[in-house]
C-alpha cells in the first residue's frame, strides 16, 4: 500500500511477484528452449535408458536422469512447457472472450437474454468437468485443438457467472445513468463505459483460468487424449513417469513440480491481481 | 408424504434420462472414427469387416439402432461391450461398488478434515491457529485433486513406501467376499484384516479426492461459524460459562450448517467427476477407469452405459440432497 502508483504496488505484492516470477521463468523456458534444452527432446539415447538424475556438470550428464527411451527428462520438461503454456494462453483467451461477452449480453440486456444465458450456465456447470471434458475429448478426436475447445466449452461459465453479476452492479452506478442522460446509445455505454471496469476482474479471472487450462492439457495427455505420445508434453510424461515409477521416479517427479509450479504460479498471481486490483474496482 | 415426493422426483427424472440417451446416443454414432477398427486383425477381407458390422448392428440407420438399444435397455441389457465382449450391465454392475466406496470414503475424509478445520480455525480465531487453517486450505484449495494423487504415490508410495500405489486389494489374496462392496462388507463381517488393506489401497487416491473438497468445507464453514459467533445467543452461552469450543460444537454448527451442506452436495457431484481420472491414476478398478478405457477404444455400448449410470448417479445426489435440505431447514420441510 506504501505505492499509489499500480505496477509499483503490483510488484510489492509478494503474491504477484512469486508467482509472477515462477511464470515468467517457465514463459523463457518455453521461448528459448532450443537454446536452453541440453538436448533433443525427441534424442534417445539406448545406451543411457533410465539414468538417475546427474548433476556433476559433465559434458553428457542429464541432470534430471533419463527416460525408459533414454531421453532426456530437463529436456522434455522445458519443451513440453511449450505445450502446456501455448494450452493457458489460446484456451485461457478464448475461454475469456466466450464467457465475457455472454455475461455482458445477460448482464446488460437482463430480460430474456438474461434468462436464457443463466439457465444455460446452471445446466452446463452442474456436470463435472473432468468427465465432461473426457467425453468431448472422445467426441471431437483426438489432439491439441480439441483440448483447447473442450476447456472452452466447459470452462466459459466461470467467466460468465461473475461478469454477468459485475454488470449488473455497473449498469446500476450514477455513471451509466449519466451517459444515458448525456445521449450515449446503450452500446457505446456498454463498450466504452462498462467493458473497461470489468477489465481487472476479467484479468484475474483469465489468470485463474490459465492454470487450469495447464492441468487440463496435462490431465488430457496423462489420459491419452490429447497430443502424441512422442511429443514432449508434461501430461506424457507423468502416464509413462507412473509406469515406471518404481524404476525411474524422476520422470513422474520432474514433470509433477513443474505442473505444480506452474499451478501455484498461476494461482498466486491471480489472487494476488485480486487483492490489489479490487480498490481499482471501487 | 416423504415418500411420495421421493417417488415424484424420480419419475420427473425419466424425461432427464431419456434426454441425456438420446442425445449421447446420436452425438457418438455422428462423429467420425469407427469402433469395430479396433477389432479388426491385420489382413481382414473388406468381407469381414461389413460382418462385423452388422454383428453389432452398425450397418443401420441410427434411429433403427436407437429403437433396438432402447428395447434391449427396457429389458435391463445394456448390449455388449466390442472391446471386453462382456454384458455391459454385468461389466458396470460389478465395477460400480468401488467407485461408490472410494466415493463415500473421499466425503466422508473431506467432511470430517473440513468441519475440523473450520472448528478449529474459529476456536483460535484471530490468532496464529486461524491464519495456519487458512493457509493450509489455501494450498489444499489451489493445487487440483491430481496434482495431490501424483504427490501421494511419489512420496508414500516410493520415498517412503508405506501404501500400496494401484488396485484395490493384493491381486494374489483371495478375499472371499459376497458383495463388489469390499470395503463396507469387509466392515460389517468384522473381517478387519481384509478391510485393512482394503483401505490401504483406497487411502491415497481417497484422500487425494478429498482434500480441495476439504478446503472448500473449510473456507465456507469457517465463514458461517464468524457469521455466528457474532450472534446474541452464542454470547449469552459464553456469559453463562460455556466454554468458546462447546458453543462452535453445540450451538453455532448446527445453525451454520447449511450452506455447507448445500455446497458439498454440489461437490459431490464433482467428486463422483473426479473419481473417472483419480481411478486411472492409481490403476482402481472402478467405472472411471472404465470409462476411459471405452472412450479410448470407442466402445460405443459401453460409453452409452457408462454415462447413463454417472447421469442416474447425478440425480439421485440431488435427491439426496434436497432431502436433507428438508431436514436441516424446517422452512424448506413444508414448502
Amino acid at each position: 500500500m506504501a505505492s499509489s502508483v499500480l505496477p509499483a504496488r503490483l510488484l510489492g505484492n509478494w503474491r504477484v511477484a512469486l508467482g509472477g516470477g515462477l511464470l515468467l521463468l517457465l514463459l523463457l523456458a518455453a521461448v528459448f528452449a532450443p537454446a536452453v534444452a541440453p538436448y533433443d527432446p525427441l534424442d534417445q539415447d539406448l545406451a543411457a535408458q533410465l539414468a538417475p538424475p546427474d548433476w556433476r556438470f559433465g559434458a553428457d550428464a542429464h541432470a534430471l536422469g533419463t527416460d525408459s527411451l533414454g531421453r532426456d527428462v530437463l529436456s522434455r520438461l522445458i519443451w513440453g512447457s511449450r505445450v502446456a503454456l501455448t494450452v493457458a494462453v489460446v484456451a485461457g483467451v478464448l475461454t475469456a472472450l466466450l464467457g465475457t461477452a455472454l455475461g455482458l449480453a445477460a448482464g446488460f440486456f437482463g430480460g430474456v437474454v438474461d434468462a436464457a444465458i443463466s439457465r444455460l450456465v446452471d445446466v452446463w456447470s452442474s456436470f463435472p468437468p473432468v468427465l465432461l471434458s473426457i467425453i468431448l475429448v472422445a467426441l471431437l478426436g483426438t489432439g491439441l485443438w480439441s483440448v483447447v475447445i473442450a476447456i472452452v466449452v466447459i470452462d466459459w461459465t466461470r467467466f460468465c457467472r461473475v461478469v454477468r453479476a459485475e454488470t449488473l452492479k455497473q449498469r446500476r452506478m450514477d455513471y451509466v445513468t449519466a451517459a444515458t442522460v448525456a445521449g450515449l446509445t446503450p452500446r457505446a455505454i456498454l463498450w466504452r463505459e462498462v467493458l473497461p471496469n470489468l477489465l481487472p476482474l476479467t484479468l484475474v479471472l483469465l489468470t485463474l483460468e490459465m492454470g487450469i487450462a495447464v492441468v487440463v492439457e496435462a490431465i488430457l495427455s496423462f489420459v491419452g487424449l490429447s497430443i502424441s505420445s512422442d511429443a514432449p508434453s508434461w501430461g506424457g510424461m507423468i502416464a509413462e513417469g507412473r509406469s515406471i515409477v518404481h524404476e525411474a521416479p524422476w520422470v513422474l517427479a520432474g514433470a509433477m513440480l513443474v505442473l505444480l509450479a506452474t499451478v501455484l504460479g498461476f494461482n498466486l498471481l491471480g489472487d494476488g491481481l485480486k487483492a490489489e486490483l479490487d480498490p481499482v474496482l471501487r | 408424504m416423504l415418500a411420495r415426493r421421493i417417488l415424484l422426483r424420480l419419475l420427473q427424472a425419466v424425461p432427464t434420462l431419456i434426454g441425456v440417451a438420446v442425445l449421447v446416443f446420436v452425438l457418438l454414432r455422428v462423429v467420425p472414427g469407427d469402433p469395430v477398427a479396433m477389432m479388426i486383425p491385420p489382413g481382414a477381407s473388406a468381407d469381414d469387416v461389413v460382418r462385423l458390422h452388422a454383428l453389432y448392428g452398425l450397418d443401420r440407420p441410427i434411429f433403427w439402432q436407437f429403437l433396438v438399444w432402447a428395447g434391449q435397455a427396457a429389458r435391463g441389457s445394456f448390449g455388449i461391450s466390442i472391446s471386453l465382449h462382456q454384458g455391459v450391465a454385468g461389466l458396470i454392475a460389478s465395477r460400480l461398488p468401488a467407485t461408490l466406496e472410494l466415493v463415500l470414503l473421499a466425503a466422508t475424509i473431506a467432511i470430517v478434515l473440513g468441519v475440523a478445520l473450520a472448528v478449529i480455525g474459529t476456536r483460535f480465531a484471530g490468532g496464529g491457529g486461524e491464519a495456519a487453517v487458512d493457509a493450509a486450505s489455501g494450498f489444499a484449495l489451489a493445487v487440483p485433486d491430481f496434482v495431490w494423487g501424483l504427490g501421494f504415490i511419489l512420496i508414500f508410495g516410493v520415498l517412503w513406501p508405506v501404501l500400496p500405489i494401484s488396485g484395490r486389494a493384493d491381486p494374489m489374496h483371495a478375499l472371499d467376499l459376497a458383495t463388489g462392496f469390499t470395503l463396507i462388507e469387509s466392515l460389517l463381517r468384522l473381517r478387519l484384516v481384509v478391510a485393512g488393506e482394503v483401505l490401504a489401497h483406497m487411502a491415497m487416491p481417497a484422500t487425494a479426492l478429498a482434500l480441495p473438497l476439504a478446503a472448500m468445507i473449510a473456507r465456507v464453514l469457517k465463514s458461517s461459524l464468524a457469521e455466528q459467533m457474532g450472534q446474541d445467543y452464542v454470547l449469552i452461552a459464553r456469559v453463562k460459562g460455556f466454554s468458546r469450543a462447546r458453543v462452535i460444537l453445540v450451538e453455532a454448527l448446527r445453525n451454520a450448517a447449511l450452506p455447507t451442506v448445500s455446497l458439498t452436495g454440489v461437490q459431490v457431484t464433482f467428486l463422483v467427476g473426479g473419481t473417472v481420472l483419480i481411478e486411472r491414476l492409481f490403476s482402481y478398478p472402478g467405472i472411471g477407469n472404465l470409462a476411459i478405457d471405452a472412450v479410448i477404444n470407442r466402445d460405443l455400448p459401453l460409453i452409452q452405459g457408462l454415462i447413463l449410470t454417472f447421469a442416474v448417479l447425478f440425480i439421485l445426489i440431488n435427491l439426496a440432497l434436497d432431502l436433507s435440505y428438508a431436514a436441516l431447514d424446517p422452512r424448506l420441510r413444508h414448502g
